[in-house]
């Protein structure tokens, strides 16, 4: 019989999509899988479910000429195998308690002697590339560690504020492996692999033990033990920290582990150096090329393996909170040389930053989520008190408590002001949308201390068996309190606004902070070119499609300390006898010519707006039609506007000063180029994605309480783009999400 | 408002650099003081000019990248101020303000107001660290407590950003602050034992050779560092290096 021609049963057709009899029903009711009745039951073929599934035209070729024999064999034992995917995700078998235990205990090893004679390059030296260039060296591995700043400290992981999430259980509220897995998994609005976030969970205890060990001075209790605090999305208190300041302490950590293994001569450290190509040799990363961005000399570096730690990619909106250098050029070179770009789309809108005051504004400052634990957010209820605010007739806190709309504990009782990031700023916005913003720009809202003031100061008044009554000195002692807990986040606040956050409300309003998605990677962290790796923020693997806040911490601490120096392993393995890679082959001249084209290029153009021009043209694109709601008009807009602006830029864009030479405007340019590449594939892949999930908001897409609509039947999976060169349309591909142990739910958190 | 900048340009290491007059209109007071270096490059770019290059990353006073001795002080008139978070409001319309590099023998000039800090770092390599491998197995964290008074100190004195701010407003060009904060960091803590003489012995021996002059506890680097990080781990170091040095 023809392969084609297979027809399923209504069972096998709900085994094989992972939904239930009753929706495939539904579904042959309304017409939309077409079914031919034999012997009075129903039957399904194989073109009908493609149609249905309406499945990249070259895949379902692909699926039509598959042998009966494998479909059905899919289909009996353990139908998630059967993968339209070309890559393998590497799940381990087994139990989700037990994959990554097995997994490590089968994968190949290298002996330390043999670990002598590899060379490993990471780039980027934030909290995964810092600790996995630790890691990697104390195995043995000789490491080549870069970084764009001038040392590694500089890294933007020094920048995060809040906390790190463990499942250490240490406050005996009920938290476990499990329920930060399920927290996670949930957060992330199920658009991540279940197993990697499991694994996440699992090791997120050894992360805290180790830090600790390497001295990092995380905030204690009176008793001298860890404190914790609670974040968004989440009913327990799992989150570690050090004042606002924990991405410092624990990238500051993982930099002393970086240093122990610079003084033995492990570590070489490569600082002020960009990564501008990446060399592939026999089908292998095998180097780099990097530029010396003091003498903008070309340099050429060669290793068994290459990991990606560049971090995310949220300046594609020019202003976010990512530090003036973050950038996508590492990740997007590997893009372009073969690694597939997952989930490009899912962005992390942040609820609480400092609007923004004007035009000549270069970044947005994050306040921590941490601050929700105690700060209330609201607008005023009525508008004409918002006007009498605008024109300062009126402060803040002159306006009465029943006046105010605390909107988020009002849509959302059980989670109240700590609903996840995606939430939280979807809120926002829709008031400042419906008129009640309460700034010049109207894009603000209140984020209100005052309760929490007066609850700490009532507490310590009783506690010291002063006069409970004396609102003054309640509020004196709340006010330390609250000081002791924020008080580096309230100086900062000071300082960019000019006003006092213990005596008026902090205006903010959401800004780009974090991209969950990232460059594609299997279980084991390696993307889709043999040996090359990427890790942390740079790749796509654990936050789904929203992150929940104090995770990037624990996932670039995660992959760096304890995933990625094991599962290198399995792939370095093969290499012990590889010996030195030379930098004098054809590979590295080809690559080095191609990275020295570019440059030359914009040296040479004949253009007069400067860089910057472009990249807040790129900005307002992605703020306007690829930011906090998208919709299909717009984002087929924005692709065109993006091509439009590209072809300006290659034109028009100015670059003074010399090749060989420090130049910040090239090394700018260069980004530049990158982000406006990777914007049109962010723009395409939002414009795919026809549901509303996490991050993603779709305006097509949403229930008639304006809450985020997920269509798990069909976009249960992951966007993982191919790059097809510059002048065809990149490719998508499908890796189907399979979820065994946390069932499929809407997610609410009323 | 209108500001008449005089900034310091020089090509490389070798050249030789001097004050360059600019004046620029149209400064908004909400600007950060980098944002308004952004907005002089910008006209100096439409202008086909190049661009002041000077350090800079988080912008949020963080990173410790931006440096700057602005009017004579490092990080600018703000006490506990970056560079970074510097606004222009703190400037009248009309002032003259002076932009140099943080100066120092072992703070190079790579160009304009960018500086060589990699002193700094090899000082944290000479043994600012705990020896500890990362295996996984290492003791559950609530093992050792510690009491919150030596773990709050501790933190105080990691939180230094390594922005060599101590170092450009000392008259000796003294790293003793630097290296201090994290000598005391490190014996503050019960972690920090084991390896806490030699630590102190080798960064202070780092941090000589590296030409940083010696203390006159003078204070101006207290006074000037952004973070607030105290002399009194000057003095703690001073004892932590003459005890180690009595029992080596």
């Amino acid at each position: 019989m023809d392969n084609g021609l297979k027809m399923f049963s209504i069972n096998e057709l709900a085994e094989f999509l992972n939904v239930s009899k009753k929706t495939i029903r539904r579904h042959i009711a309304s017409g939309k899988i077409e079914s031919t009745k034999v012997g009075g039951v129903h039957r399904i073929s194989m073109n009908s479910i493609n149609s249905f599934l309406n499945i990249n035209k070259d895949i379902a070729q692909v699926d039509a000429n598959i042998n009966k024999e494998l479909l059905r064999k899919a289909l009996t034992n353990d139908a998630h195998k059967k993968n339209l995917f070309p890559f393998e995700s590497r799940v381990p078998e087994g139990k989700m308690e037990d994959k990554w235990n097995n997994h490590k205990r089968k994968i190949n090893l290298v002996s330390p002697a043999n670990k002598r004679l590899i060379d490993v390059i990471v780039v980027g030296t934030g909290l995964a590339g810092a600790s996995a260039s630790a890691t990697l060296a104390e195995l043995g591995y000789n490491v080549k560690s870069f970084c764009f700043q001038d040392s590694s400290r500089r890294a933007h992981s020094i920048a995060a504020q809040g906390g790190i999430n463990a499942a250490k259980n240490y406050q005996g509220d009920g938290d476990s492996v499990y329920r930060l897995f399920y927290d996670t998994v949930k957060g992330g609005d199920y658009r991540s692999r279940e197993a990697n976030v499991h694994r996440l969970a699992e090791v997120s205890t050894n992360i805290i033990d180790q830090c600790v060990a390497q001295g990092v001075p995380f905030a204690r209790d009176y008793g001298g033990l860890l404190d914790n605090r609670s974040f968004g999305g989440v009913l327990v208190s799992r989150t570690f920290y050090a004042k606002g300041q924990t991405g410092q302490q624990l990238l500051l950590g993982a930099y002393s582990a970086m240093n122990r293994q610079v003084n033995r001569g492990k570590i070489k450290m490569y600082a002020r150096h960009e990564m501008l190509e990446l060399v592939i040799v026999g089908g292998k990363a095998r180097g780099i090329i990097a530029r010396n961005l003091i003498t903008g000399k070309l340099e050429r570096h060669s290793a068994h393996a290459v990991v990606i730690a560049s971090g995310g990619y949220g300046n594609v909106f020019f202003l976010s909170t990512n530090a003036m250098g973050s950038n996508v050029t590492a990740a997007w070179k590997i893009h372009k040389k073969g690694a597939y770009f997952a989930n490009p789309c899912f962005t992390q809108i942040h609820p609480t930053c400092i609007p923004v005051s004007g035009e000549n504004q270069s970044k947005l400052t994050l306040m921590s989520e941490s601050l929700r634990n105690d700060g209330r957010i609201w607008v005023p209820k009525k508008k004409e008190d918002v006007k009498k605010i605008l024109e300062k007739k009126l402060k803040p806190t002159d306006i009465d408590e029943s006046d105010r709309d605390y909107y988020l504990e009002r849509r959302y009782p059980a989670f109240g002001n700590l609903v996840p990031r995606d939430v939280a700023s979807r809120a926002a916005k829709e008031r400042c949308d419906a008129g009640y913003g309460v700034n010049k720009t109207g894009e603000a809202v209140y984020l209100d201390f005052q309760s929490a003031i007066l609850r700490y100061g009532k507490e310590q008044a009783y506690s010291k068996g002063l006069d409970v009554k004396n609102n003054s000195l309640v509020e004196k002692l709340g006010k330390e309190i609250i000081k002791q807990k924020y008080g580096n986040l309230f100086e900062m606040y000071e300082k960019i606004t000019d006003e006092n956050p213990y005596e008026t409300p902090m205006m903010i309003y959401p800004a780009v902070h974090y991209t969950m998605g990232g460059v594609w990677v299997d279980y084991n962290l390696m993307t889709t070119v043999p040996g090359c790796y990427a890790i942390g923020e740079a790749n796509f693997s654990d936050h789904g499609a929203n992150r929940l806040g104090a995770s990037a911490l624990m996932q670039g601490l995660a992959d760096g300390y304890f995933v990625l120096p094991y599962t290198i392993g399995d792939y370095l393995s093969s290499d012990i006898r590889t010996g030195k890679i030379s930098i004098d082959t054809k590979e590295f001249e080809i690559a080095e010519k191609e990275a020295l084209r570019k440059l030359s290029f914009f040296i040479d153009n004949k253009g007069s707006k400067p860089v910057d021009y472009f990249h807040k043209k790129l900005g307002r694109i992605m703020w306007d039609k690829c930011g906090m709601s998208r919709n299909k008009l717009e984002l087929k807009d924005a692709i065109l506007e993006i091509k439009k602006l590209k072809k300006d830029f290659y034109k028009n864009v100015f670059v003074p000063g010399e090749l060989y030479d420090y130049n910040e405007e090239l090394a700018k340019a260069g980004r530049v180029a990158d982000f406006i590449e990777l914007g049109e594939l962010f723009a395409r892949d939002a414009l795919e994605r026809e549901e509303s999930c996490g991050g993603h908001f779709r305006e097509e897409h949403q229930t008639k309480e304006g809450e985020a609509l997920r269509d798990d039947e069909n976009f249960n999976f992951v966007s993982a783009w191919e790059f097809k060169g510059s002048e065809s349309n990149p490719m998508l591909h499908k890796e189907k999400l399979i979820f065994d142990s946390v069932e499929l739910k809407s997610r609410s958190y009323k | 408002m209108k500001l008449n900048l005089k900034i310091w340009r020089q090509k490389n290491k070798d050249s030789k650099g001097k004050v360059h007059d600019y004046e620029l209109d149209g400064v908004e007071e909400d600007m950060s003081f980098l944002e308004m270096l952004d907005f002089l490059n910008n006209k100096l770019l439409n202008e086909g000019q190049e661009p002041v290059a000077f350090d800079h990353d988080c912008r949020e006073g963080i990173c410790g990248s931006c440096s700057l001795f602005i009017n004579g002080v490092a990080h600018g008139p703000e006490r506990g101020t970056t560079t970074c978070q510097l606004h222009m409001r703190k400037f009248k319309d009309g002032e003259t303000v002076y932009v140099e590099p943080f100066r120092a023998k072992a703070f190079p000039v790579i160009k304009d107001l960018i500086v060589d800090r990699s002193s700094f770092d090899r000082i944290q390599q000479a043994g600012a660290y705990i020896s500890v491998n990362t295996s996984g197995n290492t003791q559950d964290a609530n093992t050792i407590p510690i009491p919150k008074h030596n773990a709050d100190e501790a933190f105080n004195a990691a939180t230094c950003i390594g922005c060599g701010a101590c170092v450009a407003s000392c008259k000796n060009s003294s790293a003793m602050l630097f290296t201090s904060a994290k000598v005391s960091q490190f014996s503050l803590l019960p972690q920090g034992q084991v390896e806490r003489e030699s630590r102190v012995l080798n960064m202070v021996n780092q941090m000589d050779l590296e030409g940083f002059g010696a203390c006159t506890n003078t204070g101006a680097c207290e006074a000037q560092c952004p973070k607030g990080i105290s002399v009194k781990n000057i003095a703690r170091m001073n004892r932590e290096y003459l005890l180690a040095s009595v029992k080596k």
